[in-house]
């Protein structure tokens, strides 16, 4: 870890290190997208998560490499440090925000990401009876993806999402192992 | 006024912003997630999907940004510098139109090429097919958005350029 704040961290490498490209461009380009699976799947939204989620692993495999070479964050000495990291350097650089960690379960491995003010829900309407369907669970396979390229395997998933109505957007992120250091075999 | 004054994109003072990168890794995953998807579903991978993501995204684009009508030939400058530039971060590197209603756009470096491997000349076709028709639905998208009624075909005559035969119609 370095011995600056991470918050500081995050905020230098978004600032000196980032090119930076309208949010709501991004928004309506994983919008359409999402509107498209939702029409291939026929609304079938479990299916479209599944996929979202699978998108989001593939990004989190190869974003990790840029996430290490700008932030110059070295290895997390605890699973809380790990969040920390997400929160504040992971989503800062990526996205301008930083998600709250909260919700520590007793063992450790279990913390909620929430999102106060998220980039890719800007000016969604989900359609009627969407219940099931998690919009940005694309960011469930980044983490899934990103960290198992640094040896933690998660599961993660959204809890709550105000875009259903809920009154917060929230993600749990669980630890499940920690994985040797080998290459991870890639997922088809 | 000019098409780039009116029409802007990303310039306005309240305007949030993301990581370029987190654009692009999400760029890059659309063609192989729709082919998936198409394959998964209709049992073929199925161009026109992926042409239709793009329209969709095309129209998305006027609708967010702006809706003004210039003449076809300021929206096609529109589309090749401003649009370009903020979904590619280069422009089209050229423009060419007989003046009756046919326009070819070349990009010499097509950024979705970037990610792929570089194909043999005789594979290049099949795998560089896909990845022309969402820019392709792009274009058709915006023109359709701001009143032109066009045909958008793509090719590849050689890696990395794409070249795009707009034809509208009237």
């Amino acid at each position: 870890m370095t011995s600056k704040p991470l918050k500081a961290v995050g905020e230098e490498v978004w600032k000196t290190k980032i090119d930076k490209v309208n949010a709501e461009l991004v928004a309506l380009t994983y919008g359409s997208l999402v509107a498209q699976l939702c029409r291939d799947f026929e609304n079938n939204y479990d299916r479209v998560n599944e996929q979202l989620d699978k998108m989001g692993y593939n990004i989190g495999l190869r974003l990790i490499e840029d996430f290490l070479a700008r932030s110059g964050i070295g290895r997390c000495s605890s699973f809380k440090d790990t969040a920390e990291v997400i929160s504040k350097v992971g989503f800062k650089m990526f996205l301008n925000v930083v998600p709250r960690v909260s919700n520590w379960s007793a063992d450790g491995k279990t913390f909620s990401l929430y999102i106060d003010d998220n980039p890719l829900a800007d000016f969604v309407e989900l359609p009627p009876q969407s219940e099931n369907l998690w919009y940005s669970n694309i960011y469930c396979g980044v983490l899934r993806g990103a960290l198992e390229m640094t040896q933690m395997q998660v599961h993660a998933e959204f809890v709550s999402d105000v875009l259903q109505g809920h009154a917060a957007t929230e993600i749990k992120v669980q630890l499940l192992q920690i994985l040797k250091d080998e290459i991870p075999a890639a997922e088809e | 006024m000019t098409m780039e004054q009116e029409i802007s994109l990303g310039s306005e003072p309240h305007a949030m912003f993301v990581s370029y990168n987190a654009f692009d890794l999400i760029l890059g995953e659309l063609v192989p997630q729709m082919q998936e998807v198409s394959q998964s579903v209709y049992g073929h991978t199925n161009p026109a999907r992926i042409e239709q993501l793009g329209w969709r995204v095309g129209l998305a684009i006027v609708e967010r940004f702006g809706s003004t009508k210039g003449d076809t030939l300021e929206i096609m400058k529109f589309i090749c510098k401003d649009v370009w530039l903020v979904l590619f971060r280069k422009q089209i590197d050229n423009l060419k139109t007989n003046h009756r209603g046919v326009y070819v756009l070349t990009d010499t470096q097509f950024r979705l090429f970037q990610r792929m491997s570089r194909p043999t000349p005789s594979e290049t076709i099949a795998m560089a097919t896909p990845y022309l028709e969402f820019p392709a639905g792009i274009i058709r998208g915006i023109l359709e958005a701001l009143g032109v009624k066009a045909s958008v075909k793509a090719e590849t005559p050689g890696f990395p350029t794409v070249v795009f035969h707009i034809t509208t119609m009237h």
